[in-house]
């Protein structure tokens, strides 16, 4: 694939955003969108493991594929997310215990993200060279930023509207994940 | 979020009957949400997901519920993981030989069941607690619970968004498609609206329950009167 570092990067954090065009980590955004300091916090962690995953996977895909063995590419995948977000978290403990008493229980859970993990099969099954890798793991880091953030927008408003007993809850998420996910449709032009 | 259920004071159809509607995955427990709205668009492609984690969440329960006395605590979540990665392959080429095409429209998502949390959660709430007849019981009740809940999903989105069922077509050809039930965008909105559903009918149960309990007490008042 020879997609152009910016087409790719508009492609991850626009067009095909991971979470609202492909569904890719939605447990965390349902469940970190509450508040906008906390979801600020986890798309940064979630840029950073996807950024180092990602650079990881490319070296394995490399591997794999040299020593003909594909399917082992799941397994080694997962293993290098786990062992990454266990890498960030003892670094950032050592270097900024603040930043990592504030992330809290959000950054072991970041080993379930299916965004990480997707991201991964993804650039392989697209044949990426190591620098569109990077640019790639950028625009979907940016992009899991901005949908959490966005939604944590919305939902703080919401806290205090009036609305019935019924939608309360995880439906009125969904129902706000489905409008923004419309909104999103709305850049599919830009992509080449 | 299941882990405040009573363990092994259950009986074994409970053990199965709980995953269908008490304690279904979806509706109620809100697990596994990116398969389900990701590959619900057709009613073939969510019945093909659902049995695909039928199959991994049944194996890695009985896998896991068999080793549980030799898994070290501290790497158990690493064990199950690779575990699960394991079945997660083997399935993913059993597609591949079945349909090539059923494979392309499910593409990432079949390599994507390593991490739905509904398998991680079920193995670490419930195989690496009960004895392996329990959680074969236990699996396949929440992996059938799954599968209805995106044959709900796939089948309203399909019918709306394509005017078919399972590739036939249901209306006539006026019929004007729902696009955008097809498009992302309506998996949200149809899960919104199943889960409204669910909320309606527990509240509507609540309601009756407590009307039912005034009523007994305003006629238990009657009687002393009398």
């Amino acid at each position: 694939m020879n997609d152009p570092l910016w087409s790719i990067f508009v492609n991850a954090c626009l067009i095909n955003n991971f979470v609202l065009a492909y569904f890719l980590g939605i447990c965390p955004f349902l469940g970190v969108s509450g508040k906008l300091a906390t979801a600020t916090r986890m798309g940064g962690a979630v840029t950073f493991v996807m950024l180092v995953s990602s650079s990881c996977a490319f070296g394995i895909h490399q591997l794999l594929t040299a020593i003909d063995a594909p399917y082992l590419k799941l397994i080694s995948f997962i293993a290098v997310i786990a062992s990454t977000v266990q890498l960030v978290e003892m670094f950032i403990k050592k270097v900024s215990p603040a930043l990592f008493r504030a992330l809290g229980i959000f950054l072991p859970l970041i080993t379930t993200n299916c965004a990480i993990l997707g991201l991964a099969l993804f650039q392989t099954n697209k044949g990426y060279n190591f620098l569109q890798c990077i640019v790639y793991a950028l625009g979907a880091g940016i992009g899991f930023t901005l949908a959490l953030v966005l939604m944590a927008g919305l939902r703080e408003r919401l806290e205090l509207a009036t609305v019935p007993d019924v939608v309360r809850g995880t439906a009125l998420t969904l129902m706000l994940a489905g409008l923004l996910s419309l909104a999103f449709m709305g850049f599919a032009g830009l992509g080449a | 979020m299941s882990g405040k259920l009573p363990i092994s004071t259950t009986s074994g159809t409970d053990e199965f009957v709980k995953g269908l509607w008490r304690d279904n995955p979806v509706f109620v427990q809100v697990l596994g949400m990116c398969p389900v709205l990701a590959v619900s668009n057709t009613a073939r492609n969510a019945l093909a997901m659902g049995l695909a984690t039928l199959f991994v969440l049944l194996m890695s329960n009985i896998v896991i519920s068999s080793l549980r006395r030799f898994i070290p605590k501290q790497v158990r979540i690493a064990t199950y993981i690779l575990i699960i990665a394991t079945f997660v392959t083997v399935v993913d080429y059993v597609i591949q030989a079945i349909s090539l095409d059923l494979h392309k429209a499910l593409g990432a998502f079949i390599s994507l069941i390593v991490v739905n949390c509904l398998i991680l959660g079920r193995a670490e709430a419930f195989a690496s607690k009960n004895s392996v007849a329990r959680s074969i019981l236990d699996g396949l009740g929440m992996g059938v619970g799954f599968t209805f809940a995106l044959l709900c999903l796939g089948a309203v989105r399909e019918i709306l968004g394509a005017g078919s069922l399972f590739g036939i077509e249901l209306f006539h050809e006026g019929y004007q498609d729902w696009v955008v039930m097809i498009l992302p965008s309506g998996g949200f909105f149809t899960l919104a609206a199943w889960l409204l559903v669910f909320n309606w009918a527990k509240q509507r149960k609540e309601l009756t329950k407590e009307e039912r309990a005034a009523a007994a007490a305003a006629s238990a008042r009657l009687e002393v009167l009398r």
